[in-house]
């Protein structure tokens, strides 16, 4: 078993170095059937997660919330709001643990480093000139530095969907590795943009060369497409970050992101990771949920838990 | 870990009374012997209700009350006025679908997520359909005036009580035909509901009998003189009696009996739905489906790659108290059921094949069987050939795609079949060559009131659902 493990690692690693090398596996993958996986996911979203389940489920979750922000309209205020929000969710109740993490453009790095620092809560930046990653490889690996400069220990890159789309899958790996090695010690969480790459297939296919070239993270979504997050692409994404783990021993996380507003639609990711990969990966360490409003509605539902009352929408901060 | 807290769905929703007669004429009456049994809970072995056993007489009184409504009013009844019936029970069952599923459940074992969103979806869903061609058998293509049969003696199973009574009743009165239905002996709750609910829809007197009891009142309600059409859904065994004991008469005849499908998965198969499929196939309602994915056929180059991935599904099966809204895999329906299961299991080991099971802690009461594959089958097992009616897999290989039409082939049953490919045209070209009623491609255990459903060779004749499903209870 270990010598079959060590040469399928060292087989993987070969890939990269040619354009037919990496069609030839990523085209080799199993393909997924649209209607079953959509039909799978269906059936995750009808477990019933009530009581001490519930409450366990709303903690983890949100320790895995990515806070995020990504306006034209973010100033230092408004950022450092988010970032005091990030570390005390819920100021009425010390319990309520902090979040996973900031998520915020470059720019702003810096003033919310000034908060985080020394909290445990993590600080990502979008860069590689997202949302769109149309921008040449210079400038977003500039990008990248600049984020990591700042203070930032997570990294959100977009792929190059348009390479990806017309099968150039060498440059969109070359951009990966090149990235990854822009962050240094930092996380890279690779964005794949799943609304645009459209078929499961190709859903596959990227998180698979996204995994090869060195991602920390898979992520689904930058939330500024018209679909972001779905229960159906996170499973997929999750089936290939287990088949990633069997083949090459590296764990890898997924992050969907965009749209996901209710504690209701956090449960049924979080049950979805539980029985698609176990319990290895119900950690902030491996996943994530790249959401705002998400927050106020986990501490809603938390309050009422324990309170056994709902409270008023006044009753949470809105930063 | 996550573990998920006990979700019970509410018992309350149901009303059981200590005990139940016949539903003769109209109303619930005593039988005459005044033999009764118990249905008991499979999960807990809990005596649920006390049911009256039908004798001869009792099966006559039941045939004498359907023809007279068959005469007097069923049968002269405009089409579109038994619509309105019709459509009425099927509202009045989606009104009462929670109570009807945990009763299911209670009764059953079955899981109430499936009870809750397969059976009485598709229980409703029969109804509304059949309603709609209760005016239109003109336009059914058998003929333009086709008459119904009279009076249909329909003898159910147990693994889908409610579902069986909705596949056998809902055509039956569409079409004209008054019906005597007995439901198995281990599960009559839900039908003398159904009673109800047609006493709630002011179904005319005699137009739905229900008389429970075991193997002698289906072979009185078979064998009576009085009844022209036999429909019967269960054992190939019990099937081959009915079809000796009805040859010779005029009654018409449908039968819809075992199966051991085969559930053919490619080497170019998506995997993992594929897996869901497998799982499906075998686990849904505990393997109590005639037409189960209960043979695995693998092909031998991505053989090991599928159990990897089956065995860590079968892993995360939930396994237990069908009320809890997170099982899946709920109680085996009788001792006697999992006595045979334990038969042919023990007998697969002893032939050679290799047994396994995910961890799993079984309730101490109740009659509960762990979900199990066999690997290593081979065509002259006794578990590749059997119908083992239970949550057992046997998986065998296969290199070539004529090798898995042979060995999918080489089954006196024919009821059903599973294709796994990501290539068109093989599934056009197997689908050609499997005989079976119903050929699934990249799914597995589908089903809808459009579609007709009915087995080849020994999983026997006449079909039911769709417009093919009208005939059998038309005079054509």
């Amino acid at each position: 078993m270990t010598a079959t493990t060590t040469s399928a690692r060292s087989d993987l690693t070969e890939l990269g170095r040619s354009e037919t090398a990496l069609r030839t596996f990523l085209h080799g993958l199993p393909g997924v059937d649209q209607v079953g996986a959509e039909q799978r996911a269906a059936q995750l979203g009808t477990r019933s997660i009530k009581t001490t389940a519930k409450a366990e489920a709303i903690d983890l979750a949100i320790r895995m919330v990515d806070l995020t922000t990504l306006e034209g309209a973010d100033t230092p205020g408004k950022v450092r709001a988010l970032a005091a929000k990030a570390l005390r969710p819920d100021p009425a109740d010390p319990s309520c643990p902090h979040v996973g993490a900031v998520c915020v453009y470059p720019s702003m790095v810096p003033h919310v480093a000034e908060v985080l620092r020394g909290s445990g809560v993590h600080l990502a930046s979008v860069a590689t000139a997202f949302p769109s990653g149309q921008a040449p490889l210079e400038i977003k690996l500039a990008d990248v530095r600049a984020a990591v400069e700042a203070g930032a220990d997570e990294i959100d890159m977009v792929i190059n969907r348009g390479a990806f789309l017309a099968g150039r899958y060498s440059e969109v790996y070359d951009e990966i590795v090149a990235t990854k090695e822009a962050c240094g010690n930092a996380h890279l969480k690779v964005i794949l943009e799943t609304g645009e790459l459209a078929t499961y297939d190709n859903v596959r296919r990227a998180s698979w060369l996204a995994m090869l070239a060195g991602g920390d993270f898979i992520k689904t979504s930058t939330g500024k497409v018209p679909v972001a997050a779905t229960l159906p692409v996170t499973l997929v994404m999750l089936e290939a970050v287990r088949d990633f783990r069997a083949a090459t021993g590296r764990q890898v996380g997924v992050k969907p992101a965009g749209g996901i507003k209710t504690t209701k639609d956090a449960i049924k990711y979080l049950v979805m990771v539980n029985e698609t990969v176990g319990a290895d990966w119900l950690s902030p360490d491996w996943f994530r949920f790249g959401a705002s409003s998400l927050l106020n509605d986990l501490l809603m539902q938390r309050t009422k838990l324990t309170t056994g009352v709902y409270a008023g929408p006044d009753y949470f901060t809105l930063d | 870990m996550f573990e998920y807290a006990p979700a019970p769905e509410s018992r309350s929703v149901v009303d059981l009374k200590p005990s139940y007669g016949l539903f003769v004429d109209g109303a619930f009456v005593d039988p005459a012997s005044g033999g009764s049994f118990k249905s008991v809970n499979p999960a807990s072995e809990e005596v649920l209700a006390e049911i009256a056993e039908a004798g001869e007489e009792d099966v006559d009184r039941a045939v004498r009350a359907a023809r007279t409504a068959y005469e007097k009013v069923w049968g002269p009844m405009p089409g579109r006025d038994r619509a309105k019936y019709l459509f009425r029970i099927a509202r009045i069952i989606q009104e009462r679908s929670r109570e009807l599923a945990v009763l299911e459940s209670l009764d059953n074992g079955k899981p109430i997520k499936e009870s809750r969103d397969v059976d009485l979806p598709l229980v409703a869903a029969h109804f509304f359909y059949y309603a709609g061609w209760a005016d239109k058998l003109p336009h059914a293509g058998f003929g333009p005036d086709p008459k119904p049969l009279g009076v249909a003696a329909q003898v159910i199973p147990w693994n889908f009580p409610l579902l069986m009574l909705a596949w056998k009743i809902a055509p039956a009165l569409a079409a004209g035909n008054t019906v005597v239905l007995k439901p198995a002996e281990t599960t009559p709750l839900t039908a003398l509901l159904f009673a109800e609910i047609c006493q709630q829809a002011d179904l005319p007197a005699g137009v739905v009998n229900i008389v429970t009891g075991a193997g002698d009142t289906g072979r009185a309600l078979v064998e009576h003189p009085g009844v022209d059409k036999v429909a019967f859904t269960g054992s190939t065994e019990v099937g081959r009696a009915i079809a000796r004991s009805v040859a010779g008469t005029r009654k018409k005849l449908t039968l819809e009996l075992g199966g051991k499908a085969a559930n053919i998965v490619f080497d170019d198969a998506p995997i993992d739905q594929a897996v869901e499929g497998i799982v499906n196939g075998i686990f849904f309602n505990q393997g109590h489906v005639c037409c189960a994915g209960s043979r695995l056929l693998v092909q031998e180059s991505v053989a090991d790659r599928v159990l990897e991935s089956l065995k860590r599904r079968m892993a995360q099966l939930r396994v237990g108290d069908p009320l809890d809204k997170n099982t899946d895999v709920g109680a085996i329906n009788s001792a006697a059921q999992l006595a045979r299961i334990r038969e042919l299991s023990d007998a697969g080991s002893a032939e050679g094949a290799e047994r396994w099971s995910p961890p799993c802690e079984l309730p101490e009461r109740g009659f509960w069987f762990a979900p199990t594959i066999f690997t290593g089958v081979t065509q002259a097992h006794r578990i590749a050939r059997e119908e083992i009616f239970g949550p057992v897999l046997s998986v065998l290989t296969f290199r070539t795609p004529a090798e898995a039409v042979e060995k999918a082939n080489n089954t006196p049953y024919g009821l059903s079949a599973g294709i796994w490919t990501d290539k068109g045209s093989r599934i056009l070209w197997l689908a050609d060559r499997l005989r079976a009623g119903v050929v699934w491609a990249n799914t597995f255990n589908k089903f809808d009131p459009t579609s007709p459903f009915g087995g080849y060779k020994e999983s026997g004749y006449g079909r039911e659902g769709g417009r093919h499903g009208l005939e059998g209870y038309l005079n054509v």
